[in-house]
């Protein structure tokens, strides 16, 4: 197989994704090219879903200009797309009396950004504000631009509606080799040659690799792994707004995050490694996120961690964003994309839009371009009487496939629909089996139904593609 | 009849494992002439229909039956007494109406979402197993840990092997019979990880299922570490000291594909807390009363929703009681109320019921908090009886007489282990 494209994209993080979906406003040919069996499965699922308000990255970064656009552009997103999102502010704390200096700083280069609302509070207001907090914090910079979002479905979203406008999505798809290829390159897949006269390079943690398929290596990425904890149910409602400390040059440290769905999460740390594929976490990691948590709320204990994960950032040399075209011709970067890259990530893929047309890229706007998709089906948040009266006109509607989180088959059929092809997939769509019993009940009705739409026997099932398989055929050893 | 739901009803069953049927059975025999048991599963018998070993009984039928037969009987003595089973159908929701009726909410595969009322209700929901959340274990999270119960269902209902080198955390008697199990499939169980100095599961199965097939159990020794990115690779492993935290001077580790975990069940009460009932901190299940009744007038639990029993005709025999109960209830019997609170003393971990009253019989099932030898139950002056061995993971039935209570006057009565202290390495593997 061999196509010709306007524009191959390479990565189905937040980023790529993104980028693929403003394109598809124009009259473009557009490839999105992920290598994992579904879209963001990278450092996009793994962070901590916050859409940050920018006062604490310096202006002179492309990162500081980008991250306060983005943040403004949420709303209209969240409108078009439905995924979780919701503005609860930020507190930045001082921990110590010269951290109340710092916290004046960050106000004033938040003003100056045109980052709205800033304000510092005293310790009193503190207290009324935040009482589960700790009595020795010292006051505090609200910003209340700040929200949380569900990142995997913002991603699942961008990525849906790209290809309703008509984006060509190819999973289960790395690149392997870049080559010369007329005005444009050739992209060189185990799933075909993707032909395409721009070629972007969001490829997250291995971008640096990405480019030196290209022959534009400029850069090199130390991946810093971070470590986040979710706790129990039990702390629902502890604090109302993520609590930050005062930021290092290398974090904005660890922190206390209510995400979207209202489970307290804390971390990240902050560690840089070797390895790409090291998401472990450490029971070093957890001690430091729990030491440091506890002094901002005492209330938290490290027995309250129902599960945890880590992702890593994409830290290139110069530790700024790396977006821009290469001595490559039509080999485009967009990559070191580290925090606040989620946060940025609209305002990423504007910035390419015009760095693109810059380039020589005719965008001409579809006048049928169609900005929205449909709200996942979510009955569990439904009224009773809804409930009723759709489970009366479909019976998948009845039968319940995950119990914790009360999801239906009906919304398992349609988070395959719309492209989840793993278990994984399903529970990022539909949150099967993220509740208190982690899939003990929803695995085995959950394989079921992908075994039956995917047309695959029930071993062939993963949990996330690739190796991730998740039983074997009774009897396969004599047969292997 | 299964299958039907209509109309009121006297009692309603939420669930139908062995506590669910028996239940229903118990307050069919007690008058209840309309009486209606839900389940989620396709089928009725609960946990014991993924059960297919022999083993379940011995007590109550002596005889030795698979968890299937074992469901069966009771399924076929339920219709028998004309009593309603319906499954494939999930309760997602119970409430009290201001006139004292019970509601619940059942969302029915083909018959969309349905309230069906009655005077009386029985929570019946079993319980699940504690995952890996539960105990903090660093690492990777590819595909390949899975509790034991879920790696049962692959095997025994639907044809899947979890895996071909399994390692266990925690010797609860699932694990130790999915070891027998897929060593029996042709997988290879590399050993058994016990983070206390004494195994969770009974002593039979520690002695049928492992030792007789030379697997290792790793008393006082814990997981520290899973390795592997789409797919379990290996494991750490750790001893651990008295504090129970792992020495890591002293680690190893475990080439592997699989991960089981049998850490211990949990009940689950959801519904019950959604409706308001009181629950236990130990147990994790309701707070009951002689009769079985829940601190919500008219709404009654048995079974491993009320606390984890170690064998399944336990499970009937206490069932079979709360269904009695409340069937009578039902029928309009009254009964006054308890009036001895049983408190939990040295080395008992839990009493279940909470409370008792005089002038009758009643069965008191309690937990050790550690293997005790040789055991005596003591309450106040005036029981004494010797047990011999006792470890946590055996429920304790002790019987009451009426006697005994009417010769009591206050209001707490302190039920007590005594004995010494048994041999660490010895508990698991007594015969
Ligand atoms: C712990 C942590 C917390 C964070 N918290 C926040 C936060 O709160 N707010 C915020 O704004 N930002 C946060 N970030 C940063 C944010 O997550 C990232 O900036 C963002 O997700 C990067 O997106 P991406 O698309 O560049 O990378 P990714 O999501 O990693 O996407 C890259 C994709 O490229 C694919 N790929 C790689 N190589 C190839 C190949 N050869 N062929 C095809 N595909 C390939 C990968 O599989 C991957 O899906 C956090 C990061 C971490 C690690
Ligand atoms: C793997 C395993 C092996 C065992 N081996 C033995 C043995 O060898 N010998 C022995 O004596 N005992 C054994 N036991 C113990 C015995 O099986 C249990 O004690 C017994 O099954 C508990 O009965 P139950 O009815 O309380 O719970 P369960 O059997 O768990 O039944 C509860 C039922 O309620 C249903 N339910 C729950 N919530 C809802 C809802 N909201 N709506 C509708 N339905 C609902 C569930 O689907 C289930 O069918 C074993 C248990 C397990 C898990």
């Amino acid at each position: 197989m061999s196509e010709r494209y306007d524009v191959v994209v390479i990565g189905g993080g937040v980023v790529g994704a993104a980028i693929a979906r403003e394109l598809s406003r124009f009259r473009l040919r557009i490839a999105l090219l992920e290598r994992q069996a579904e879209v963001g499965f990278g450092t996009s699922k793994t962070n901590s879903g916050i859409i940050h308000p920018g006062h604490d990255t310096s202006p002179a970064t492309l990162k500081g200009r980008l991250v306060v656009r983005g943040n403004a552009l949420y709303d209209r997103l969240a409108a078009e797309l439905h995924f979780g999102f919701r503005r609860i502010g930020q507190l930045n704390v001082a921990l110590e009396p010269a951290d109340l200096e710092v916290l004046q700083r960050l106000k004033a280069q938040g003003d100056a950004k045109g980052v709205p609302g800033l304000e510092l509070w005293d310790r009193a207001r503190l207290r009324r504000e935040e009482p589960n907090l700790s009595r020795e914090l010292w006051g505090a910079l609200h910003a209340p631009s700040a929200g949380v979002i569900n990142p995997y479905e913002l991603v699942f979203a961008l990525v849906e509606s790209a290809e309703r406008n008509g984006v060509a999505l190819a999973v289960d798809c790395p690149v392997t080799a870049l080559a010369a290829d007329g005005d444009g390159l050739a992209v060189h897949t185990p799933r075909g040659v993707f032909r395409g006269r721009f070629v972007l390079n969001c490829a997250g943690v291995e971008s640096d690799r990405v480019a030196a398929l290209a022959g534009a290596q400029t850069f090199t990425i130390t991946p810093r792994k971070g470590e986040e904890y979710m706790l129990d149910k039990r702390l629902e409602g502890l604090v109302r707004r993520l609590v930050f400390p005062v930021p290092s040059p290398k974090t904005k440290g660890t922190l206390i995050i209510p995400t979207f769905d209202g489970t307290i999460m804390v971390g990240p740390t902050a560690e840089d490694v070797e390895d790409r594929d090291d998401v472990a976490t450490t029971a070093r990691g957890a001690a430091a996120v729990f030491a440091f948590v506890r002094r901002l709320c005492p209330s938290i204990d490290p027995r309250d961690a129902i599960t945890a994960f880590a992702g890593l950032r994409a830290v290139a040399d110069g530790n700024d964003f790396v977006i821009g075209p290469t001595s490559v011709r039509g080999f485009v970067h967009v990559a070191g994309i580290q925090s606040p890259g989620l946060t940025a990530a609209p305002a990423i893929a504007e910035h390419v839009r015009d760095l693109l047309a810059a380039e020589g890229l005719a965008l001409v706007a579809k006048p049928d371009f169609e900005p929205g998709v449909r709200a996942p089906a979510r009955f569990a948040h439904l009224a009773p009487e809804v409930q009723e009266a759709l489970a009366a006109r479909d019976p998948r509607f009845a039968r319940v496939v995950c119990r914790c989180e009360l999801v239906t088959e009906a919304e398992i059929d349609d988070a395959v629909d719309h492209g989840a092809r793993t278990l994984d997939g399903l529970k990022f769509r539909t949150r099967a089996g993220m509740g208190r019993c982690q899939g003990g009940f929803c695995t085995p009705r959950a394989m079921e139904i992908l075994a039956r739409r995917l047309g695959v026997p029930l071993h062939a099932v993963t949990k996330r593609g690739g190796g991730s398989w998740i039983a074997l055929p009774m009897g396969a050893e004599q047969e292997a | 009849m299964l299958g039907r739901m209509e109309g009121d009803y006297d009692v309603v069953v939420v669930g139908g494992g062995p506590a669910g049927l028996a239940a229903a059975i118990g307050a069919r025999d007690a008058g209840a002439a309309r009486v209606l048991v839900v389940d989620r599963e396709d089928e009725a018998g609960g946990i014991l229909l993924q059960c297919i070993h022999a083993g379940f009984g011995l007590h109550y039928f002596q005889e030795e039956l698979t968890g299937p037969e074992y469901a069966e009987r009771f399924v076929a003595r339920a219709l028998d007494r004309d009593i309603d089973v319906v499954c494939s159908a999930y309760v997602s929701g119970a409430g009290l109406d201001s006139d004292g009726t019970r509601r619940v909410r059942v969302m029915r595969e083909g018959h969309g979402i349905r309230t069906a009322r009655s005077r009386a209700m029985v929570l019946a929901m079993g319980c699940r197993e504690r995952t890996r959340g539960a105990v903090h274990i660093p690492g990777t999270r590819p595909a390949g840990v899975l509790t034991a119960g879920l790696a049962q269902r692959f095997v025994n209902v639907m044809g899947l092997l979890p895996g071909r080198r399994v390692a266990i955390l925690g010797s609860g008697d699932i694990g130790l019979i999915m070891a027998r199990r897929l060593t029996l499939e042709g997988c290879e169980v590399v050993g058994v990880f016990e983070l206390m100095p004494f195994s969770n599961g009974l002593t039979r199965n520690v002695v049928q299922c492992l030792r007789d097939f030379g697997i290792p159990l790793h008393l006082s020794t814990t997981v520290v570490e899973i390795h592997g990115r789409d797919r379990v690779e290996k494991i750490t492993v750790a001893p651990v000291g008295a504090d129970l935290a792992p020495d890591l001077a002293r680690r190893w580790q475990v080439p592997c594909d699989t991960l089981l975990l049998s850490i211990g069940l949990v009940p689950e009460n959801e519904l019950s807390q959604a409706l308001g009932v009181e629950l236990d901190v130990v147990t994790q299940g309701p707070r009951v009363s002689s009769t079985l009744e829940t601190s919500l007038p008219g709404v009654f639990a048995c079974g491993n929703v009320l606390h984890v029993h170690d064998l399944c005709d336990y499970v009937t025999e206490e069932a079979l009681l709360a269904g009695r109960f409340a069937g009578e209830l039902a029928g309009g019997v009254k009964r006054p109320r308890d009036n001895i609170r049983v408190v939990p003393g040295d080395n008992v971990r839990y009493c279940v019921p909470h409370t008792l009253a005089p002038g009758r019989e009643h069965t008191v099932y309690l937990r050790c908090q550690r293997p005790l030898r040789p055991a005596a139950i003591r309450v106040g002056d005036l029981v004494r009886r010797k047990l011999g061995f006792v470890t946590p993971a055996e429920m304790i039935t002790f019987r009451i007489k009426p006697d005994v209570l009417d010769r009591f006057h206050g209001e707490a009565r302190r039920i007590d282990l005594l004995g010494e202290p048994a041999g660490a390495h010895l508990a698991g593997a007594e015969p």
